[in-house]
């Protein structure tokens, strides 16, 4: 059976999309957003790989094909930065040193914590990279020698943090401008903050997107010049 | 046909992005290359955005199911991982909110000091 699975060339693409479907039935069902599909689906993989007794490699070897589409759906995010773009104009200094200075706040915040806690450069370079969406993150993580699936990991952490304390943080910091909400989920929290600012507001959720690609940018620009520093 | 036509202008920056990755010295993705490229074509009307629009939104909309696999792979990650799990958590929940405080403010500071000169205009 495990024989069979392993030469399998769709098991593993087979298995990542059912997990998924049931990950965005749960959502629906529940109503629970930080539940994202990719949470359930990945904890029903890991649950079903460690029953069954597949190993990772045996799942990972039909599913890495997955990862191929993952460098042409990145260049396809320049689609809505173009439709967001008179937006980018209108506001043009907000969003910069807005985004900006979000990217470099994370970068010396990471730092900081990994001096504090005595982590290592491969935690560092690993963690670097979390508040960018994932498809620029993963590739980040990859090109300055990161753990992948730490990285995932944190860039998930991200994205529910965003999602779930978004509007206490907006209460308690006062920050009122919705562009400014945007801007900040999408920087902080990339597709999971941009959809929770999709529910916020309409302007909210264009600062949002627009931010994802803009911040991703930065990021690769600014990161590996903070990736010798630890 | 409309698709493969979609699908190949796609590939086709891809390349172009791994193409300027290796020529670059930076420690930059091919994806990121590649996004910048496709801008500009955009922008420069050399591509329609029509000419990619359809397939692209596919490609995004299904890119969640292409971090399965990494993501799963955090149970080879884990014994690598299990003595720092708390600073490694700690770290990444922090920054975030400390990340949309300082973007928060920075873009509101900016918004109105630009509403206030208007204002006085």
């Amino acid at each position: 059976m495990i024989e069979f699975l392993t030469d399998s060339a769709v098991f593993g693409v087979a298995l990542s999309l059912l997990a998924f479907q049931i990950g965005v039935f749960v959502r629906k069902k529940t109503g629970l957003s930080f539940l994202t599909p990719l949470v359930t689906a990945t904890v029903i993989i890991i649950i079903f790989l460690v029953a069954s007794g597949i190993d990772f490699e045996t799942y990972n070897e039909g599913a890495e094909i997955l990862k191929y589409f993952l460098t042409p759906a990145t260049v396809c995010l320049a689609v809505p930065l173009y439709q967001k773009l008179m937006i980018l104009k209108k506001n043009f200094a907000a969003v910069i040193l807005g985004i900006v200075s979000g990217v470099l706040t994370s970068a010396l915040i990471i730092l900081a914590f990994c001096l504090i806690f005595n982590l290592n450069h491969q935690v560092y370079v690993t963690l670097l990279p979390k508040s960018v969406t994932t498809a620029i993150g993963l590739s980040v993580s990859e090109e300055l020698g990161g753990i992948i699936s730490l990285t995932m990991a944190a860039i998930v952490i991200a994205g529910n943090v965003g999602g779930m304390f978004a509007e206490i943080i907006f209460k308690v910091f006062r920050i009122k401008e919705p562009i400014s909400k945007g801007l900040a989920l999408g920087t902080a929290s990339h597709v999971m903050g941009t959809s929770k600012a999709m529910e916020i507001g309409e302007l909210e959720g264009a600062m949002g997107s627009l931010s994802i690609a803009v911040a991703g940018i930065i990021t690769v620009i600014v990161l590996p010049i903070f990736a010798n520093m630890l | 046909m409309k698709y493969i036509k979609q699908f190949s202008i796609i590939i086709i920056i891809s390349f172009l992005g791994e193409c300027v990755k290796a020529l670059l010295p930076f420690k930059i993705p091919a994806s990121v290359y590649g996004l910048v490229i496709l801008l500009v074509a955009l922008l420069c009307g050399i591509i329609k955005l029509e000419a990619v629009k359809d397939t692209a939104e596919f490609l995004i909309q299904i890119m969640p199911v292409m971090f399965i696999p990494p993501t799963v792979g955090i149970m080879v990650a884990w014994d690598q991982i299990k003595s720092m799990i708390v600073p490694f958590c700690v770290t990444a929940v922090l920054s975030t909110i400390v990340v949309m405080v300082v973007t928060g403010h920075i873009s509101q500071l900016v918004i109105r000091f630009k509403k206030r000169k208007e204002g006085r205009q």
